[in-house]
């Protein structure tokens, strides 16, 4: 599904330079629950949007599930973020003057989905992770743990095949983000591809494969016994 | 591009700061009313003037015999040019670009003697001799009976077409003048039709006070002979007057033996040529009204762009959301040049709306008779709404055009680490 070859990128602030992804070479198979950790600064996140597209390696191969990604126009790559992939933030990035139904429309109608399929569509994601009576809230009015799940409803209405998730339980206390890890483990479980950047080791523990990040650089790579969230909740 | 859902993401996005929306929708409201007003303030002040001129046709010329400058053919200088019946079948056959030529004569009128009396009543008016085509030069509503005729002129008939308040003046109320008999200077003419003027505006009281007679029997009666007063031609529409004026000039010069430099023998007032000459004039105001409007307008535009950067700048994360979800430059630009659009349009039609309701406040107060000299009738022609509609879209457009621009400069992952 996921396919990168010695992939580079530097951060350039004025004559400074910084390497922060040195030589990464990374697979991902379809229907894989992956964990990417390593301490602050190692360029979880840089890889993480390169692989979403919203950021661009300076060196190296990108292939998402067969489709070589390289000096895509912004139009394209609009296009492609929007059939590919589903972006779960750690700030959930719900747009507060939008209803949690619209909230989860809003893929759908990049895609030029008529809304009434929209609409439909939209909320049965949010039955999916069990908000529907929450569809008319503003996200002001849902709890952090409700407005994740309404931006994971988000990620999926437009069906991708990857879900990127930027530890999607930082901003969550425990028990809520146990809730949240349940039902990416779910979603796994229907199939979809996910990766998940986390620095909590528990929560890595719920994942099928971690992989260690240090300094730019994978420093470990192992397949583990996946831990039940729903055990804990 | 303007569905439903567009609408309320529109409206959701103005709302969200009401009071700051409302500030910057000020400036274009102000602006376009402004442009407005103005126009319509040009408008009246148009009116009022050309309704001075009364709506007599405007490619016309009026001309008359003065003295001579210089000696010709024996004849002394100084001597009075006086036309004759003649020269006006001279000038229609010799220059059929002329619709009509009407030979005139006229006696009393503003502020003269009593001249016309019938039983006990008197009043002064002016009483004027001409042919049946001078009411397609200077139009005017027959209330009741007919204008003059041919019949009129070649009988000599003693008919008589008198004015409005001509039948103020000599009957009573409710009492029908058909038929009746006035005295003009003595002479019985019986009344054969009524008339006001068509336009209520200005100075046309002078029209409501005339009494009209066949050229023909004014001649007779009042011991004209075929001396012509003066003349009204009117211009057939596809020719000029004015260009036809010199050699209508010389036509004249030849029948009444006037030296051809004679430049004092034969005045005249072209009609057409004050009136474009007004016209230009006010041309001019109105473009100044349009450069003053959208200059003031610039200003609202200017403050809308401005807004609209904040909003920008604000939305940024927002921004960078959608597009990780999938939106396009183009749909990012779109949506801010829509936001503008739509801020612009409404706040100008509120604009619009407003100088209507000036205009109308104006009308209502200046009331139909226009109780302002030289100011009546302010008004826009719809085009006005027309052109101020194309002037708000460009004007949207060119609001929305930088932050627009700006939305879509940042990668998606800058936008989306503002926090
Ligand atoms: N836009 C940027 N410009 C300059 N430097 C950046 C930028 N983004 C990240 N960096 C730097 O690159 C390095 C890697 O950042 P990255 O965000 O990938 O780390 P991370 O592993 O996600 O860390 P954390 O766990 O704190 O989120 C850091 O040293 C960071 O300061
Ligand atoms: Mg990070």
């Amino acid at each position: 599904m996921i396919k990168i070859e010695d992939l580079h990128k530097s951060y350039v602030m004025g004559s400074n330079s910084l390497h922060v992804l040195k030589g990464i070479d990374f697979n991902v198979k379809e229907g894989e629950l992956v964990s990417i950790m390593g301490s602050s600064g190692s360029g979880k996140s840089t890889l993480l949007n390169i692989l979403g597209m919203l950021d661009e390696a300076d060196e190296g191969s990108y292939v998402l599930d067969g489709v070589p990604i390289k000096n895509l126009n912004e139009k394209v790559a609009a296009q492609y973020r929007n059939k590919f992939l589903g972006f779960i933030f750690q700030s959930f990035n719900l747009i507060n003057y939008k209803n949690a139904v619209d909230n989860v429309a809003m893929p759908l109608y990049y895609q030029g989905i008529k809304r009434k399929e929209r609409m439909d569509k939209a909320m049965h994601y949010l039955e999916k992770v069990g908000l529907a009576q929450w569809a008319t809230h503003l996200p002001s009015e849902l709890s952090g743990g409700q407005k994740q799940r309404v931006a994971i409803a988000r990620a999926l209405a437009s069906d991708p095949k990857v879900l990127l998730a930027d530890e999607p339980t930082g901003a969550l206390d425990t028990k809520t983000s146990y809730e949240v890890m349940e039902l990416i483990q779910g979603i796994n479980d229907e199939g979809k591809t996910i990766l998940v950047v986390t620095h909590e080791p528990d929560i890595a523990e719920m994942t099928k494969r971690i992989v260690n990040l240090k300094d730019g650089r994978i420093i470990d790579d192992t397949v583990v016994k996946q831990v039940i969230a729903k055990s804990y909740v | 591009m303007f569905n439903k859902e567009r609408w309320a993401e529109i409206i959701e996005a103005l709302n969200a700061n009401r009071f700051r929306t409302i500030l910057t929708a000020f400036g274009v409201f102000w602006g376009i009313l402004i442009l407005v007003l103005l126009l319509a303030m040009t408008t009246g002040l148009r009116n009022g003037v050309t309704s001075d001129f009364g709506d007599f046709a405007t490619n016309s010329l009026f001309m008359w015999g003065q003295g001579t400058s210089k000696p010709y053919k024996g004849l002394p200088k100084g001597r009075r040019v006086q036309f004759k019946l003649e020269d006006v079948a001279v000038l229609k056959e010799k220059l059929p670009e002329l619709k009509y030529v009407s030979p005139r004569n006229q006696l009393g009128g503003y502020q003269g003697a009593n001249n016309v009396t019938r039983n006990e009543k008197t009043g002064a008016f002016s009483v004027s001799g001409d042919y049946p085509e001078f009411i397609k030069q200077q139009p005017m509503d027959i209330m009741a009976g007919r204008f003059i005729s041919y019949s009129d002129i070649n009988e000599k008939r003693k008919a008589a077409v008198i004015g409005k308040d001509v039948v103020k003046a000599l009957y009573d109320y409710g009492e029908d003048p058909i038929g009746t008999y006035i005295k003009i200077n003595g002479v019985n003419f019986m009344v054969v039709g009524t008339f006001k003027s068509t336009n209520s505006n200005g100075d046309n009281e002078e029209d409501a006070n005339t009494i009209f007679i066949p050229f023909t029997t004014f001649g007779q009666a009042f011991n004209r002979a075929d001396n012509v007063g003066w003349m009204a031609i009117t211009a057939h529409d596809n020719y000029s007057i004015t260009n036809l004026k010199p050699q209508i000039i010389d036509i004249m010069k030849t029948q009444r033996s006037i030296h051809p430099d004679d430049r004092r023998a034969i005045g005249n007032f072209d009609r057409a040529e004050a009136f474009g000459r007004i016209n230009g004039l006010f041309d001019i105001l109105t473009l100044v009204g349009y450069v003053v409007g959208a200059l003031i307008l610039l200003s609202g535009v200017i403050g809308i762009s401005n807004i609209m950067l904040i909003v920008v700048k604000e939305r940024t994360k927002e921004i960078g959301v959608r597009r990780a979800l999938g939106a396009t430059p183009w749909n990012i630009r779109l949506q801010i040049l829509q936001e503008s659009m739509v801020l612009t349009m409404i706040s100008g039609m509120l604009g619009i709306a407003a100088a209507s309701g000036g205009i109308w406040l104006m009308n209502f107060f200046l009331g139909p008779s226009g109780s302002v000299e030289n100011f009546a009738n302010p008004s826009v022609h719809v085009s006005v709404a027309f052109v101020a509609l194309i002037i708000l879209i460009v004007s949207g457009l060119l609001a929305g055009l930088i932050p627009a621009t700006r939305a879509t400069q940042m990668k998606p992952i800058d936008a989306l680490r503002i926090e």
